[in-house]
């Protein structure tokens, strides 16, 4: 299978919260609102994994989601990237150490996951357009490649 | 007849029936991507180039296509060939800008008011097989709607045929798109018939989105509140099958539109006008010209029914709910279109 030269510029997003306190939540949904609009690179919101192309996960992996992050990640066909956004996904932020916690989602996930960090309290919705083109030289790479 | 001629006709058919389904298909898809920048302005969004819709399609097909393990496979697989094929062999029986439709004779406006209803069926049966309990809720209310607009639609081809009866008399079919077509409805129903004709209209563009899924009457994939419902299984290869068939319903609906109640071609007008010029203008053959004003014109009337009937629509309104939706067609809309039926039936007699 070889990526098409488009692939990148059709990406569909599913968003899991893992456990965030909402305020990144918000920023991505200001992402798709007139002012940022990442519609115009052909991104759009989709309500299942089985649709998604990039994941973003949200929050630290709390007790209660750990097994539903395994399972939407492996829902999700391949080819595919996950977004960590915000400090908390990346590093368990304020949380470290919290009973409640199974820990940051790169320690969670296999080790062939392709991980994109995405840093802020909250994280700004720059930051996560950012992110993407980050996605876009990534999924460049894949072009040509068995993937 | 001997072989070879037969042989030849029935190649060139074949020709052409791979060259209407590509039409359609890259029509569809392009009028999507006029659709999706259109409601991104209306939104003071800059929105998605008008090619967005292609690159959509190519990357579900490099896409991996997943099976759930509890789907029935056939059917799961089966379904989405069925929603595109019943389209594409719409567009087959309708006249599209000036040339008469392909399989002219062989079916009329009930056959393609059947092949309308099958890709929501399609819909319904893919959801059902795919054992996901999101994809249950939405096909049930695939169903439902469907059950809910077919009344009105049906009301409209009724009174077009009835009205057309009158009109060319009984030797002709008057289901015959190519009749309809020919025969303008506006010229032949008087005032009170035109109040009639334009009920109809509404009640047509009312349906146009329910039968599209689109936003009022999205409840069968709604995204927010059950997953993109009868597609939340679907991946890759199947998804991209679904989104295009989508897309050439679209293009089917709008033609069935203007075959009905626009079929009016701008070359008539245009050499009727460079007659009347006389002595200014040389009088020029139009010829393949004619044709191209014809196609131009056809491509506008469509991309204005879209604007109205889609695009417009799906900004300005929020999704019902289901029970509301099919209220909504079963109540006002079936009134509406009955006293249409009326009003052309009155102007007819008076």
């Amino acid at each position: 299978m070889k990526l098409s030269k488009t692939f990148d510029k059709s990406l569909w997003v599913f968003h899991v919260n893992s456990g965030s306190c909402n305020a990144c939540d918000i920023e991505i949904v200001s992402t798709v609102t007139p002012r940022y609009d990442v519609e115009r690179f052909g991104i759009e919101l989709v309500g299942t994994p089985r649709h998604a192309d990039v994941l973003l996960f949200t929050g630290p992996v709390i007790k209660k989601t750990k097994e539903r992050v395994l399972r939407i990640y492996e829902q999700t066909p391949d080819p595919k990237v996950v977004m960590v956004i915000g400090n908390c996904a990346g590093t368990t932020g304020v949380y470290y150490d919290s009973y409640a916690i199974e820990g940051p989602i790169d320690t969670l996930l296999p080790d062939d996951a392709h991980l994109i960090y995405v840093t802020g309290c909250p994280v700004r919705p720059e930051n996560i357009i950012n992110g993407v083109k980050e996605a876009w030289l990534y999924l460049e790479k894949l072009r040509g490649d068995q993937v | 007849m001997n072989i070879e001629s037969i042989l030849e006709g029935w190649l060139l058919n074949v020709v052409f029936i791979f060259l209407i389904s590509f039409i359609g298909i890259f029509l569809g898809l392009l009028y999507k991507g006029f659709d999706r920048k259109i409601s991104a302005m209306m939104q003071s969004r800059i929105g998605p180039p008008i090619i967005q819709p292609f690159r959509d399609v190519r990357k579900l097909l490099t896409k991996e296509t997943i099976v759930p393990e509890n789907a029935i496979e056939w059917i799961f697989n089966g379904a989405p060939i069925i929603a595109l094929i019943a389209p594409l062999v719409a567009l087959m029986y309708l006249p599209i800008g000036p040339f008469s439709p392909l399989l002219e004779g062989y079916g009329d406006l009930i056959l393609v008011l059947y092949l309308l209803a099958i890709p929501a069926i399609a819909m319904a049966v893919g959801g059902f097989s795919s054992s996901s309990p999101y994809a249950t809720v939405g096909a049930q209310r695939e169903v439902v709607l469907m059950m809910s607009y077919e009344l009105p639609l049906a009301i409209s081809a009724i009174t077009v045929a009835w009205k057309m009866n009158e009109i060319v008399g009984p030797e002709t079919n008057p289901f015959s798109l190519q009749v309809i077509s020919s025969n303008p409805i506006w010229g032949h129903v008087g005032l009170i018939g035109g109040l009639g004709i334009a009920l109809i209209v509404f009640t047509l563009f009312a349906v146009l989105p329910g039968e599209l899924s689109k936003e009022p009457f999205g409840q069968a994939k709604a995204k927010t509140e059950i997953a993109d419902g009868v597609f939340v299984e679907y991946t890759g290869r199947n998804l991209g099958l679904f989104y295009i068939a989508n897309t050439v319903q679209m293009i089917v609906l709008a033609s069935l539109i203007i075959t009905l109640f626009f079929p009016y071609q701008l070359s008539n007008l245009l050499e009727r006008w460079i007659i009347l010029q006389g002595p200014i203008l040389p009088i020029v053959e139009m010829g393949v010209w004619a044709l191209l004003v014809d196609v131009v014109f056809y491509l506008f009337k469509l991309l204005l029914i879209i604007y109205f009937g889609v695009s417009l629509v799906r900004v300005a309104f929020a999704r019902f709910q289901i029970d509301k939706a099919s209220y909504f067609y079963w109540v006002p809309i079936s009134i509406i279109g009955l006293l249409g039926l009326l009003f052309v039936v009155v102007g007819a007699t008076v």
